[in-house]
Parts: structure tokens; sequence; C-alpha cells
């Protein structure tokens, strides 16, 4: 054992808030983002909240959170902190990243922090990718736990449930560890007035992307975007056996 | 040319649907070859799993790799055996379940190359169709078509590719990668199993909040028992506890495309909606005439569940007669 800091650290994503229905653009290569409320997002919100219950008791000194993004994600971290973290840092870049991007850069970030505990959400609600925890375990050499619906630490490693297809997998794995979170792993706290206060005086170190060596080249190029086909609203029955009628008719039982 | 090496995904007993989705997907890139490795923790399982991926039309060969490490997947482990297999392809494909999920972008990070997630279409080998935002927007991707790409396959997309009239060789090879050990396999704590399965179910009734308590919610799985379906639900119902995680339908829960769907006192956010898009037929049942589901139900019941699902029950077994 060492006395360096048990750290853990927790990214952020600046996302389309859930709420908001999104539309694609004129140029149809995107959606409108212009005036559009943004937000954490919520997974990563529950990774934030695990981290900060971690640390509550006792398991974790300091909670990290970092975000690879434009200036107008600072905005993103002073929430982050707002909820509890220690301290901020912002990867600065003018261009949105790719998942492995992303890995790549946040990589560097572990290098500099040697946290014990990287936690991330499963996916982003905007890209819905869900790949940069497990991009980051691999590139880190560490154990990955993804989609956790409950953590356990206990000294050199971790027991963390798993919301799989089949259940709930249970995984041990040495620390340290990168695990992404689902739903369920918790509820994430409200943020009170004085603490938005009191995050605008923690530290949020901004470092520009080109000093951490990172390639940060895009693989993929987005043609076109556009919406689904729309399921018309079909139609209406007033009883149970009118509706089972309607299932016979449509040849579905 | 496509050269598409897909990783085979089964439950130790039997190669899983999700594989011969994979390999309809593959079938739409010009494929030269479509190979399926299949990892099994002894030489009989590989044996027998790999002779199950042989059985599926449109596999060129399969590669069968026993060690006692890959007896359950194991993300950190199962990775590098890929990567050491996957030099010869263009394509490494996965399905888009939590087992590809979780284990696809490790493949891809170790290989230093991109994802791309939710293969819904191919319109070209390096050119793809996804969903993105809760599946309110549907991306079209295309890279170069020189590297080496990884992806998972979005199977409500897909219908599985059938039995083969002739079966694949099989090739048994043995891993060469270093294989980490700080991932330990614990258990896995299933659900029961007496119900169809829902990702595969043709008929899935699932249930919302509303029917307030574990209790009530058995009202669900006996429309289902009446139906022959697998029981779906909300994520409310199962925050609060109703229903099992593995049960949840939408964005974060299982993406499905039953012929019949059945959504009992359910609202019909977004991210429940984005999980049922491709269920031919959609019935909803919601005592809101504006909830939101409504909007999309292919059949809509303005009722109390309480009072409908009963009558509904009764209805279709006076129909039986
Ligand atoms: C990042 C993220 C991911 C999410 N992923 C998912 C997901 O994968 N799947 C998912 O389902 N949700 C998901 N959600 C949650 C989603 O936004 C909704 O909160 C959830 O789907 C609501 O579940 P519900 O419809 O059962 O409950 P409610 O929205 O509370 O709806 C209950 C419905 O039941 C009706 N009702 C009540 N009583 C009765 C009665 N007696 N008879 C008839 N009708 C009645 C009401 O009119 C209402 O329409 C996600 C949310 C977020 C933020
Ligand atoms: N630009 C980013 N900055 C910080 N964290 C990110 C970024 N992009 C993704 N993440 C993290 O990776 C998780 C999964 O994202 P994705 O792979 O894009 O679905 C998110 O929930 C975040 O925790």
């Amino acid at each position: 054992m060492t006395d360096a800091p048990r750290r853990i650290l927790v990214c952020i994503k600046r996302v389309v808030d859930y709420n908001v229905r999104v539309r694609v653009d004129n140029e149809r290569t995107g959606v409108v983002t212009d005036g559009v409320k943004m937000s954490v997002n919520p997974f990563d919100e529950i990774a934030l909240e695990e981290a900060l219950r971690i640390r509550e008791r006792g398991d974790a000194d300091e909670v990290v959170v970092c975000a690879v993004g434009s200036s107008d994600w600072q905005q993103q971290l002073r929430t982050g902190l707002a909820m509890g973290a220690d301290r901020a840092v912002l990867v600065e870049t003018g261009t949105s990243l790719e998942p492995l991007a992303v890995a790549q850069t946040l990589h560097a970030v572990v290098q500099r922090e040697a946290p014990m505990l990287v936690l991330l959400g499963k996916q982003a609600i905007d890209g819905d990718n869900n790949q940069t925890g497990q991009m980051l375990a691999a590139l880190w050499g560490r154990p990955q736990a993804t989609f956790a619906s409950s953590i356990v630490l206990s000294g050199e490693s971790a027991r963390v449930e798993r919301e799989v297809d089949a259940g709930l997998e249970v995984l041990d794995v040495d620390l340290p560890a990168v695990v992404t979170t689902d739903l369920r792993l918790n509820e994430p706290r409200y943020v009170k007035l004085p603490e938005i206060l009191k995050a605008k005086r923690k530290p949020l170190d901004v470092v520009p992307l080109g000093e951490l060596g990172v390639d940060a080249g895009r693989r993929f190029r987005v043609v076109r975007v556009e919406e689904p086909p729309r399921r018309g609203r079909g139609i209406q029955v007033d009883t149970a056996e009118q509706l089972v009628a309607a299932l016979d008719e449509k040849g579905v039982l | 040319m496509a050269r598409v090496l897909i990783v085979a995904e089964h439950d130790g007993s039997s190669v899983l649907q999700s594989t011969a989705k994979c390999v309809a997907c593959a079938a739409q890139m010009e494929p030269e070859a479509v190979d399926v490795v299949v990892f099994a923790g002894d030489p009989d399982s590989a044996a027998r799993l790999g002779g199950q991926a042989a059985g599926i039309e449109g596999v060129t060969r399969v590669l069968a790799i026993a060690d006692p490490a890959n007896a359950h997947a194991v993300a950190a482990v199962l990775a590098p055996q890929i990567v050491d297999t996957a030099r010869e392809y263009s394509h490494v494909l996965g399905p888009s379940t939590t087992f590809g999920k979780d284990l696809m972008p490790r493949v891809a990070a170790l290989l230093g190359v991109g994802q791309i997630s939710d293969i819904m279409a191919v319109e070209a080998p390096y050119r793809f169709r996804r969903p993105a935002y809760a599946g309110n927007v549907i991306e079209t991707v295309e890279c170069e078509p020189d590297g080496m790409l990884v992806g998972t396959v979005r199977a409500a997309s897909y219908r599985p590719s059938p039995a083969a009239s002739s079966p694949a060789p099989i090739e048994q090879r043995e891993t060469s990668a270093d294989l980490p050990r700080h991932t330990l396999f614990v258990e896995l704590k299933a659900q029961q199993a007496d119900r169809p399965d829902l990702q595969t179910a043709s008929r899935v009734v699932a249930g919302g909040r509303a029917f307030g308590s574990a209790e009530n919610f058995a009202l669900v799985e006996q429309l289902a028992e009446k139906l022959g379906a697998a029981v779906g639900a909300s994520r409310a119902a199962v925050d609060a506890g109703y229903a099992s995680n593995d049960l949840q339908v939408g964005q974060t829960g299982k993406v499905i495309a039953p012929d019949l769907y059945v959504a009992l006192g359910i609202s019909g956010a977004i991210q429940h909606l984005t999980g049922i898009k491709d269920a031919r037929t959609i019935v909803a049942v919601n005592r809101d005439p504006e909830a939101p589901i409504f909007e999309i139900a292919d059949i809509g019941l303005v009722a109390d569940v309480f009072e409908a699902v009963p009558a509904l029950i009764a209805a279709l077994e006076q129909r039986r007669r």
C-alpha cells in the first residue's frame, strides 16, 4: 500500500437533455442543438453519484470529474462539482471526438491522475455508442465491468454486479479498473443552491487536447441524418372484445 | 471484398440466434468469406457449439477455440484472442446484445480501429445505417474502405440466417494470446426461464408503472401466458421491483421486434418506444387517452388495466371455444 490518494475519475459527457425531442438540422447531417437544453449524460450522473457514495463511505479520498469537449462543457463539469466532486479536468477540443479518440484522451488523463477506479456511463444518450469505457479499459490494459448495478470495493478489488441479457452477472475485478454504470446503480442526488455557489470556487483545470498527444482524427463520416419513418396512430377500440376482434382481423392471433 | 469475422454468442449449451442475425448482416457486405469464431471452456463444448455455428447458412468456416479461461464470456479474456484471429479480416462483427456491447469495443480499441454500434442496415461494405438519440434519428455513417472495422449488429433489424443445407468446416484453434487474470467471473444469477425469451419471442406482453406492485404485475404474466407471449416491462416497472431487470424494454433495456407487442399501463416515453419501433403490431391499453403510447399504437384501448386485462383474458378464452 502507498500513501497516494485513492482517487476516482468520473467521465462526463455533455448531451442534449433526455427530455428534449431532437430534430434533424437543415443540412441533414446532425440534430439541432442551438437553444436546446444541454445536460450531463444521465448515466454519468449515476457514475458520479456512485463515486461520491464510495468517498462518503471512506473507500476513496478524492473524486475528479473529467470531460473531453469544448469550453461550453465547463457548465456540466460545474454541475459535477456542485454535486460534490472535488475538482474537474476539461480536455478542451473544438471538434467532437469519436469514442476511440475520447478513450485515448481519457487514457492520457488516467496516466496523469492514476485513479484506482474510473467510472463512466454505459452509454451517452446522443450517439448511443456504448463504447468509450470498454475502449479505455482496453488501452489501459485493465479490467472492465460494464452495465453495473452494484459496486462493492474491498481492498485491492471490486465486486460488480452487471445487468446482462440473461440476468445479473457478478464479476470480481482487480483495481484499478473501469466500471460503466447502468440505470439501477443508484439515484443521483439533487444539487442544492449553496453547493452551486461553492462549486464556483473548486478547481477546474483546462488542458488543451494538443498537449496530450492524441490522434483525434475522425475515422467515420456521417453522410446523412434523418428521422425514422413514423408509425402512424392506428385505430381505437372501446372494449376488450373489440380489441381481440381487431387482432383477429389483422391475423396476429 | 469484405472478409468478415463474427464472434458467436452462446449460453454454454446453444449458439444464440443473435449469431445467425450477424451472419444475415454480413451477407449484405458482399463478403468473400464469413467466418465465425466460437469460444468455449473445453474441446467438447467447442465441437458442439462450433457445429451449431457451422449449421448457419452463409458461414464459410468456423474457428473453435477451447480454453478453460473461455468457460465464461469475460471481455478482457476474449478480446485478445479475437485480436489474434482478426488480422486477416476486414470486418469483425458481434451482436448488439450485452455480450457484444461489452466485448466488441474492447476488441476495436486493441486493434486501434473504430466501431459502428447497432448496425441496422448495410448500404455498402463501408456504409451503414444506425440509430442514435434513442432511435429518434437514423444516421448513415461511412468510413474509408481500407482499414479494419468493428461493428455490432442490431438484432431487431435482422432475421436470423436460416439453417445451411450442408455444414461449414470447423477448425480447432489454440490460443496463443496472453490472457489476463485480473477479472474473475463469479456467478450468473439467471432469472427463471419458464417463459419464452423476450428477445426472440414473436409475442410480448409488457407492463408499466400502472400495476403498482409485483403481485399485481402477475396480471401481465397471465395475459402473456394466454397469448404464449414473453413478458416485458418498462423501466418504471423494473425500478419499482415489479419485474426483473432483464425484462426491461427500451433504449437501455432490450430492443425487440415481435409480431405483437401489448403495452399495458405504459405511458410511451421515447426511451421505451425506441425498444419497440420494429414490432409489427403494437397494442396499447392505458386509462389516459393522451398517453403518447397511443400515437404509435396500431390498436388502442382507453381503459383501466385492472379491468381490461381480465376482460382480455376472458375474451381470448371465449374465442378459443
Ligand atoms: C437515460 C434514460 C434511459 C431510459 N431507458 C428506458 C428504457 O430502456 N425503458 C423504459 O421503459 N424506460 C426508460 N427510461 C425511462 C422512461 O423515460 C420512462 O420514465 C419510463 O418508460 C416510464 O415507465 P412507465 O410508462 O411504466 O411509467 P409512467 O410514465 O409513470 O406511465 C404509467 C402509465 O400508466 C397509466 N396508468 C396508470 N394507472 C393505470 C391503470 N390503472 N390502468 C391503465 N393505465 C394506467 C398512466 O396513464 C401512464 O400513462 C429511461 C430514462 C432515461 C433518462
Ligand atoms: N467527450 C467525452 N468526455 C468525457 N466522457 C465521455 C465523453 N464521451 C463519452 N464519455 C464517457 O463515456 C461514456 C459512454 O459514452 P459512449 O461510448 O459515447 O456511449 C459516457 O457515459 C461518458 O461517461
